[in-house]
């Protein structure tokens, strides 16, 4: 395949070099809140990211996701209140909290299917929440902060808001990279048979059970990881970021920019923060010219649009993002054809 | 193509331009960041503390030291990582030089960090976590408010005086909730019954926990519940059939938002507060008539504390003359605590929390209104007890 | 002894009142295959519309009628506007434009009826304690509960079991395709059953509305505890949902009355009892994962039937 000037790879391209400057932008202009806003896309993404190999890929309707967040999360503060500060520590240990966990839901859950699917990953999630919300030593429902970040023996310095961003940066790249492997790879051909037909997979002789929970290991596990990033973008781990509205969250990202696509999630959840963030403003610039009394108060109701617009998406734009950019890459493609017919 | 490209850079540049903000600027205005809950359940505690602080920049001629004072509100929607990520922009974005605010321990605990990192002055106006008053004080963190522990000791007190034998417990399970009834703990003299711990902010329904306060059979019932859960709480303990035969006491759970949807549920409950609408000093009578004529109702407790914090605020910021570069110089005029406070005489401890009295209120009915009416002085002009624990002397 | 009937009675009555939520979401679910996040959605405006018209005519009877009424209304619209283009997608769709309808009606109730929330009190005839049984009082309003809803049980049975529309609905949910065959109107029934499930939801956030606060977001954690009986029972299975109902309405309560003096025994006072609430809210969901390993249909599904 060979790369075509296609809008899809242009707006991507122009994506990836984006955030690869963004640095630059703050530096100029002294906004440093944007690399904070950024800084937690970025690791969001990743997250939409592990959650697209078995929702966009593989078709298991995980309704937890947020909990491998959330105990990648939690492993990090829990060793970093307990004195284990070593990122060396801190990290391979959220990776294997995380990939254990995801080991015993997935075994216990992938055995039903469809919506009660849904519900038993959702169950697990809520225990990893009530558990978090239990232990009264790390600070129960209030949470528990971080005294420090992650140390690396000196190697990198993550207290550094900019390069704490191109570790995570990098850590996303490396994640799409691992998804594009593994999804070319046999073992993710499979994965696709699963989600469009299992029945025909298990009967050509694929053993279906150990392939799915093998990727929704390595997604839980990829999760758990964005998780000990989050808590050291945040200092802060609280029982609600397990809540079953983030897994929500979640979902909403992979399916907005387009599931089953390497870039999808990226866009996600850019477009979600974005809009969680700017959307509010815009609805205020645009009620000034009829209301200029109200405008600032309508910029607070900015999910009465976001609500519908996700309705919207789901009925008319399945695709995603992504989706939408194929399409004209396509309608471009086209023309030109026709162009030299 | 490099023609555009030179056009769109020179374009980021100047849009980019007034961002850039010398630092030999001169301070034009006074940026304050205020964070509260301005939705849900408790957004009306949030709106008083709001009117309080407003009313308190009217006082000022909404100018401090010289300078415009310029707000900027912020909800935390009662949610500890929201309240974090509101204080950053604050901090980052908008480059404020105090923030204000904070009802619930949580969230400032979980925000104050970023605040002080920036050596942005942090002026509590309510919420109590005692570790901000103790381990982790900072010269940047002022509160105009108490610890949680201070006021639950003082009913305590009054009820050891009183000769009550038992008493059985129930509060939200988070900080301040877990801060409170270990304060009442620790000054109650007769025996703790049970004590029970609800899932906060999301469980209203106390029907098991109410069930075993009254097969417990204790003296009293001692309770902590800020905001809608504790009209909530007095209607199910009228309506389980404990009012009147279990006398109640509580602190912070009844206030003047929530007594007009308490009612006759609220009537002989005995709480502890460091400030009432009764207190006969000039600044409190001034605040009061004018809070009740701008905005119809009686202010509470939360916005005496945010009046006060603003008007710490304008003092500081006057002492300084509005050089508030100069941090050292802002703090020495914030310990010096110059300005007429609602609570009568107004002085700082080592640790920047209140040197303040307490007094007992009672709910009573004049006609058709509830009012509290202060009924005794539990404790004169006592120091915070954290102090020890911080290390500013 | 009067302590544990008392819990069982507050058990009782908080697993009757999950079961009016739980009854319109199986149905929904059942006949039309359609996941329906914004079931909690239709909760709060039962209780919104119960506390306006409440303050309105000054009766809560009335306004307790005119919420049902008005929600009924509400969810028989939404199925026409949105839900009928849901039904024969995946249920990944379900969740997702629901979600955005979750969004949007927290949105529009903030916009209609400001951030604080509103209360509806207690009516003066109930709002006191009764001796149900010598020696037991009991609040008189949750009595009240308890009778409604034992009855709206009652009503439901005999809707399902003994009237054509029952028969209809317990076709759909075994088969749909045959019921379309047998030349029902499909469109009108799928509308019907919806607002079913509308007015029970909005009865049962109109109910809770006077112990509770009306508040933004309310239906949120009841919501998934609705969803959880629906699966325990079987989806599609009004019995299931009712004994599903029960059983996670008594863990719940009895969990955090005697749960919290275990817990105190094994970890120590402080520990235990701060660990309590939150434990005690994991059994419901750890009971939900040991049914769905053992059967993974629920108790009682209509499916497998």
């Amino acid at each position: 395949m060979k790369f075509a000037l296609t809008p899809r790879n242009l707006v991507t391209a122009a994506l990836l070099i984006g955030l690869a400057l963004l640095p630059l932008y703050v530096a100029l202009t002294g906004d440093r809140f944007m690399l904070t806003l950024f800084t937690r896309i970025v690791i969001l993404a990743m997250a939409a990211v592990s959650l697209n190999l078995i929702l966009g890929y593989s078709g298991m309707m995980s309704f937890g996701h947020a909990a491998y967040l959330g105990l990648g999360g939690y492993t990090t503060a829990i060793l970093s209140f307990e004195g284990v500060h070593s990122g060396f520590i801190q990290w391979p240990a959220a990776i294997a909290v995380s990939a254990l966990f995801a080991l015993a839901v997935g075994a216990l859950s992938l055995r039903t299917r469809g919506v009660y699917f849904i519900m038993i990953t959702l169950a697990f999630a809520q225990m990893a929440y009530y558990l978090a919300s239990g232990m009264a030593r790390y600070g129960g429902d209030d949470g528990l902060s971080l005294e420090s970040r992650s140390t690396f023996a000196g190697l990198i310095d993550l207290s550094d808001k900019t390069t704490f961003y191109y570790l995570c940066l990098l850590l996303l790249f490396a994640s799409i990279m691992l998804v594009w492997r593994l999804t070319n790879s046999r073992f993710g051909m499979v994965l696709q048979g699963v989600r469009s037909n299992e029945t025909r997979m298990s009967a050509i002789g694929y053993p279906t059970f150990r392939y799915k929970l093998t990727g929704f290991v390595i997604a839980g596990t990829l999760c758990g990881l964005s998780g000990a990033l989050i808590a050291n973008h945040t200092d802060f781990v609280s029982p609600s970021m397990m809540f079953w509205t983030r897994s929500g969250d979640l979902i909403v990202m992979v399916v907005l920019g387009g599931m089953g696509t390497l870039f999808g999630p990226v866009f996600g959840a850019l477009a979600l923060l974005f809009l969680e963030q700017f959307l509010p403003a815009l609805i205020s610039t645009a009620v000034e010219p009829f209301n200029p009394a109200g405008a600032a108060k309508a910029g607070e109701y900015w999910q009465l649009v976001l609500g519908p617009l996700l309705l919207f998406v789901v009925l008319f734009a399945r695709g995603g993002i992504d989706g939408m950019l194929r399409a004209l890459s396509r309608r471009g493609a086209d023309a030109e054809r026709a162009r030299h017919d | 193509m490099q023609k555009t490209f030179l056009a769109a850079s020179a374009a980021l540049l100047l849009a980019a331009g007034p961002v850039v903000s010398p630092a030999w600027a001169q301070q034009k205005s006074v940026k304050i960041g205020f964070v509260s809950t301005f939705s849900g359940p408790v957004a009306s505690i949030g709106n008083d503390m709001r009117n309080a602080f407003e009313l308190a920049l009217d006082h000022m001629g909404r100018k401090m030291g010289g300078l415009p004072v310029e707000m900027i509100y912020e909800d935390d929607t009662l949610k500890p990582e929201v309240g974090k990520q509101k204080a950053e922009k604050l901090v980052e974005s908008d480059k404020v030089d105090f923030v204000s605010g904070f009802i619930w321990s949580n969230v400032v605990y979980a925000s104050y960090k970023p605040i002080v990192d920036a050596k942005t002055f942090l002026i509590i106006a309510n919420a109590g976590e005692t570790r901000l008053a103790g381990q982790n004080c900072s010269p940047f963190i002022f509160s105009t408010s108490w610890t949680n522990d201070q006021n639950p000791i003082a009913v305590a007190d009054y009820m050891n005086q009183k000769g009550v034998k038992s008493v059985y417990l129930i509060g939200p399970n988070y900080a301040a909730g877990k801060e409170n009834l270990a304060g009442f703990k620790s000054a109650f003299k007769g025996k703790v019954l049970g004590e029970d711990y609800t899932t906060w902010p999301s469980q209203l329904d106390f029907s098991a926990e109410l069930a075993k306060a009254k097969a417990s059979k204790a003296d009293a019932v001692y309770m902590f519940y800020p905001g809608a859960a504790g009209v909530q709480f007095l209607n199910q303990y009228a309506q389980a059939g404990l009012k009147g035969s279990i006398p109640l006491y509580t602190t912070f759970s009844i206030d003047s938002l929530s007594l007009p949807r308490q009612k006759d549920a609220a009537l002989g409950v005995i709480s502890a507060l460091q400030w009432s609408a009764d207190l006969p000093n000039d600044a409190n009578k001034k605040f009061v008539d004018d809070f009740k004529k701008k905005f119809g109702s009686e202010p509470s407790f939360y916005a005496a504390q945010s009046y006060d914090a603003a008007m710490l605020i304008g003092s500081a910021v006057t002492a300084v003359k509005g050089n508030l570069g100069d941090k050292a110089a802002v703090q020495k005029a914030l310990e010096k605590a110059d300005f007429k406070s609602v609570r009568g005489d107004f002085k700082f401890g080592s640790n920047h929390y209140p040197t303040q009295s307490f007094y007992m209120q009672e709910v009573v009915k004049t006609g058709d209104s509830y009012t509290q009416k202060t009924i005794a002085t539990a404790e004169k002009n006592v120091p915070n007890p954290h102090a020890k624990q911080c290390s500013m002397k | 002894m009067t302590l544990f009937i008392e819990q069982c009675l507050n058990g009782l009555q908080f697993g009757l009142l999950l079961f009016l939520l739980a009854a319109g979401l199986t149905l929904v679910f059942g006949i039309m295959d359609l996941v329906n996040l914004a079931h909690g959605s239709l909760y709060m405006l039962g209780a919104y519309f119960a506390a306006t018209f409440a303050a309105w005519t000054g009766s809560f009877v009335i306004g307790a009628v005119l919420a049902i009424i008005a929600t009924l209304l509400v969810g028989m619209a939404l199925e026409v506007i949105a839900m009928r283009r849901l039904y024969g997608r995946d249920h990944l769709d379900h969740v997702l434009g629901t979600f955005g309808l979750i969004l949007f009606f927290d949105e529009a109730v903030r916009l209609i009826w400001g951030p604080g929330g509103l209360s509806l009190p207690v009516p003066a005839w109930l709002n006191r304690s009764i001796e149900i049984l010598p020696g037991v009082q009991y609040s008189a309003y949750r009595f009240a509960i308890i009778i409604v809803t034992l009855a709206v049980a009652a009503f439901l049975y005999i809707l399902v079991m003994r009237t054509r529309v029952g028969m209809l609905i317990r076709a759909g949910a075994s088969n749909r395709e045959m019921v379309g065959a047998l030349g029902v109107n499909i469109n009108l029934l799928y509308t019907l059953v919806f607002g079913l499930g509308a007015a029970l939801a909005g009865l049962a956030g109109m109910i809770q509305a006077p112990i509770l606060t009306v508040q933004i977001g309310m239906g949120e954690n009841i919501l998934i505890l609705a969803f959880v009986i629906t699966v325990i029972g079987g989806i599609g299975s009004i019995r299931g949902a009712f004994v599903a109902a029960l059983l996670v309405g008594f863990i719940d309560t009895l969990g955090r009355a005697f749960f919290p003096q275990i817990l105190v025994e094994l970890l120590g006072r402080q520990a235990g009892s701060t660990a309590a609430p939150a434990l005690s809210s994991m059994l419901i969901y750890i009971l939900m994962a040991v049914i769905l390993i053992v059967k993974p249909q629920g108790l009682f599904s209509a499916n497998s039937r």
